[in-house]
């Protein structure tokens, strides 16, 4: 319990620790949201020394933190300039888009990893393993934005798939099984894009780790009990590599938010991705520091996570050792 | 001239040294606080007041179950560890006293002898590595000096010389063990301390490492503690025998006498687990 | 009567990276009775591990069986499927492995791990599962079997471990079970313990037993016969109090002098060496022809260099491998 405890402590100061920061770095950038309005003849000097006043632009850096902070409590995250309204809103409908792509593709990417480590983890050394080996090195070589750039072209090309987006323009206008069928269509490429991009780190690491285990004396000594093969894959092999699996596990949750930006971007999907982008060119301070934060709190909750399972999966953790 | 004269003196005391003990431990007190997840703080006393007395070129076997304290003593005797309370006496002085930098001249003198040959010597290295790294952190010694004291030490310990650019993991457990132990004598020590250092070996290497332990003891004058739970083999080589229970020595005295006539339950226990071979009676032998 | 497994002319050998094949068994024999305790005696690179894989044929990627015969219930072993090999390892034969630390899965209970072992072989319903893995701790841990049974190996000691593998291989109430230096990580008296439980499972009627050891003592009083390797090769097979009182074989009397007594009084009141054999008898170290002893051997002759001596009947049930003993 007091392991727990502990980390849980230990996660929210990093979440107020990355909160300060992320204001500070972007609060301390060159140059603001004024900055373009200054260019444009048609807006005099004193509307914006009033705009800025208004957004407490002239108040010191801990005032601003302080206030912007009460905003989060507050549930609205500070004020987005660019879109006119609180950033809280904004930023969850984003996250939502972002999420129905990440969780996808994570759970698809693992329920692929863990069968193939697995096969090939038996056949070390062997061609098919070697085969495999090379697969991974070469999608690992290809660059996340060659992979959404081939696929785009691909789209183009076969007209099978939309070109970008979420839904097409006539969305509004379809059934509700058509709606499914849209947003399927539009999510195909940008998951396998996703995919791709993390499979190959999941496959060689859960192969590494099974590999390990299958060396392992207790394996041999199960097999000489005649535990039949699945069950020495599934029940023994599997639960003593999990540890790895586990932290690798937490950090797949943990970059749910974060991981897909180049994707969405590319393949117009409207997640948080292209937001940020937006939001630095703009110096939209308080969207930034908002996605930040929330980034930040998957990864942190990410991490958290994996201490949870690791703490509940594995008993040399949880308990004593007593006798010796 | 104040120089001779010092010399002399120590070598004066040099000869009284025979009625000086090497080691002597006084009232050894080691406790582990151990925290369980409940919240209360568990105290585990590994150590409960040990004393005992060792005299060069002699040896002093320490025999016990798993649990009575051996391997903590032989940590806190070879400075792995800090006693709780207690004193250690190394050649008149108190080593638990001493800072840092002079407890570092003591290290050398003292060294251990672990029972896994395999897991001790670092496997990637080659043998000539693994002696001379010692030396390297005396730094004393140039490369050409270091490559002749490693020669010697294999010779000494009985392994032929042309083993040296080879991994531990080629050497069989019989000659990683003489490895570490001509490792340990790099250093010149004054003390070696094996903890179950023949346990790990099959029979007949068991006999012959004891062998090498008894030459060198009589050339070198090394004096030995002996940690074992085989109780034969401290009575074969042993002068001295303390039987240690729950971390207290419960009898100690002559080898000798204690085994022919032992006088704590916990030594007449031991002795009667100590599987017994069927000799062969001389008659027999005709045949 | 007929022996329970019958091991005809093994011979195994493992593959180095490079290729060469070297080898660890040279032609072992002999037959286990039912019921009875056989002692294999061997040291480092003698093949007394590989002797125990190879009757289950579990060997490693590089184990290679060159030839022979394994007979068990009317089957060569080394020739059966592997889903007969399945059914029989853990069911009919039993292997105990050396370091209970090791030979354990880390995260799972104590007693979850006995459960799989029946579940392996076809017991019916869970709950006579559970009820099966009861007993089954019960035989092997009198008092604390419940304890036992929702621990993890971390929680055990060493002695506890090595009782928690003989659960497992009596689990399934095999007909054989081959132990591989089942006590050698044990103290003195753990050891003891661990002894008695055998003895205790062996009057139960109908276990037959290997244990494998470099120890001879402990095979004193426990062992019904005793059968030594080296090199590969059987050297001395024969009754236990024969082998082990008047042994025959030079390597076996040598063994044997060089472990010290606690009993023996020293000479003189001064430490005295022990007779040791010299040399080591790792695989590399072995000769090409003729006896493996050879080198090391004090009673060496002409004729062992050149050719490897056979198993000699000494008397109907004791055999030594040596030219000293050809008429």
């Amino acid at each position: 319990m007091r392991y727990l405890l502990g980390r849980l402590s230990h996660a929210l100061f990093l979440l107020a620790g990355v909160s300060i920061l992320a204001f500070l770095f972007t609060a301390l950038a060159p140059g603001n949201y004024f900055d373009e309005m200054r260019l444009s003849p048609q807006i005099g000097a004193e509307t914006i020394a009033a705009l800025r006043a208004q957004y407490g632009f002239d108040k010191p850096l801990p005032v601003r933190y302080v206030s912007w902070l009460s905003s989060v409590i507050h549930g609205e995250m500070g004020f987005s300039f660019a879109y006119n309204s609180p950033v809280a809103p904004l930023l969850l409908v984003r996250a939502r888009n972002t999420l129905l792509l990440t969780i996808t593709a994570t759970l698809l990417a693992w329920a692929i990893a863990l069968p193939l480590g697995v096969w090939s983890a038996e056949r070390v050394g062997r061609m098919p393993d070697r085969l495999l080996s090379w697969g991974t090195a070469a999608l690992l070589v290809i660059p996340d934005l060659a992979l959404a750039l081939g696929l785009l072209v691909f789209a183009v090309r076969s007209g099978w798939f939309p070109t970008g987006g979420m839904a097409s323009v006539d969305f509004e206008t379809l059934s509700p099984l058509s709606k499914l069928r849209d947003l399927a269509l539009h999510m195909i490429l940008p998951v396998t894009a996703l995919v791709l991009s993390s499979l190959p780190l999941l496959v060689r690491h859960v192969r590494a780790a099974v590999a390990d285990v299958l060396n392992a004396p207790f394996l041999l000594a199960a097999l000489g009990h005649g535990i039949p093969r699945r069950t020495l894959l599934y029940r023994y092999a599997l639960p003593a590599a999990a540890n790895p699996l586990i932290s690798l596990f937490g950090f797949s949750i943990g970059v749910l938010l974060s991981g897909s930006l180049l994707i969405e971007v590319v393949m117009s999907w409207p997640g948080l991705g292209p937001l940020l982008l937006e939001a630095i060119l703009a110096r939209d301070l308080y969207v930034v520091v908002g996605e930040v934060l929330f980034s930040t709190l998957f990864l942190v909750g990410g991490n958290l996570l994996a201490d949870f399972l690791l703490y509940w999966a594995d008993p040399r953790i949880r308990t004593e050792s007593s006798a010796r | 001239m104040w120089f001779l004269v010092s010399s002399m003196k120590v070598e004066a005391s040099a000869c009284g040294q025979n009625m000086q003990p090497l080691l002597k431990v006084e009232n050894l007190v080691k406790r582990y606080a151990r925290r369980s997840l409940v919240g209360a703080r568990e105290e585990l006393l590994a150590l409960d007041g040990v004393s005992f007395t060792i005299f060069p070129g002699t040896t002093l076997a320490v025999v016990g179950e798993s649990g009575s304290g051996k391997s903590t003593l032989a940590s806190c005797l070879a400075c792995l560890e800090s006693p709780t309370t207690g004193n250690i006496w190394f050649e008149g002085k108190d080593i638990v006293k001493l800072e840092e930098r002079a407890r570092r001249q003591v290290r050398p003198k003292i060294q251990l002898i672990f029972q896994d040959p395999a897991s001790s010597l670092n496997p990637r290295w080659s043998v000539l590595d693994i002696l001379i790294e010692p030396l390297i952190l005396e730094s004393k010694f140039t490369r050409e000096e270091m490559k002749q004291r490693a020669s010697s030490l294999l010779e000494r310990v009985g392994l032929s010389p042309d083993i040296v650019e080879r991994p531990p993991s080629e050497l069989s457990g019989g000659q990683r063990q003489r490895l570490a132990i001509a490792r340990a004598l790099a250093l010149e020590p004054k003390l070696l301390i094996l903890d179950e250092a023949l346990s790990a070996l099959d029979c007949s290497v068991q006999a012959q490492i004891a062998n090498l332990l008894m030459d060198l003891q009589s050339s070198l004058g090394m004096t030995y503690l002996f940690i074992t739970h085989d109780l034969a083999m401290a009575g074969h080589l042993a002068d001295d025998l303390a039987v240690m229970n729950r971390g207290r020595i419960v009898e100690q005295g002559p080898a000798e006498e204690i085994l022919k006539q032992p006088g704590h339950e916990t030594t007449r226990q031991l002795l009667a687990a100590v599987p017994r071979m069927i000799r062969a009676l001389p008659e027999l032998e005709q045949q | 009567m007929t022996s329970v497994l019958e091991i005809q002319d093994l011979q195994v050998s493992y593959r180095s990276r490079g290729g060469a094949l070297s080898p660890a068994l040279a032609g072992v024999s002999f037959g286990l009775m039912p019921g009875e305790i056989m002692g294999v005696l061997g040291e480092s690179g003698s093949g007394k591990s590989t002797l125990a894989v190879s009757v289950v044929r579990l060997l490693p990627g590089n184990g290679e069986i060159i030839r022979g015969a394994v007979h068990f219930e009317g089957k060569d072993l080394l020739r059966a499927r592997p889903d007969e090999l399945q059914q029989i390892r853990g069911r009919r034969i039993s292997l105990i492995f050396q370091e209970p630390s090791l030979a354990l899965h880390p995260t799972m209970r104590a007693g979850e791990q006995v459960r799989q072992v029946l579940a392996a072989h076809g017991s019916p319903g869970k709950s006579t599962l559970s009820e099966r893995t009861r007993q089954v701790l019960a035989e092997v841990f009198p008092e604390e079997a419940d304890r036992i049974r929702r621990s993890y190996p971390h929680q055990l000691s060493g002695g506890q471990r090595q009782r928690v593998l003989i659960a497992q291989a009596m689990a399934c109430g095999p007909s054989v079970v081959i132990a591989d230096e089942p006590t050698a990580s044990l103290d003195a008296a753990t050891q003891m313990e661990i002894l008695a439980v055998f003895r205790t499972l062996r009057e139960r009627g109908g276990l037959a037993m290997i244990f494998i050891t470099h120890n001879p003592a402990l095979l004193s009083g426990f062992a019904d016969r005793v059968l030594i390797l080296y090199g590969g090769r059987v050297v001395e097979c024969g009754p236990a109090e024969a082998v082990l009182a008047s042994p025959r074989h030079p390597y076996t009397k040598a063994l044997f002098e060089s472990i010290p007594a606690v009993s023996e009084g020293r000479a003189n009141g001064r430490k005295t060496k022990l007779p040791v054999i010299l040399g080591d008898s790792s695989r590399s170290s072995l000769p090409r022809r003729g006896c493996p002893f050879e080198p090391r051997c004090t009673e060496k002759m002409n004729i062992c260099r050149e050719r490897e001596p056979a198993l000699v009947n000494l008397s109907e049930f004791h055999v030594v491998s040596c030219f000293k003993y050809e008429s």
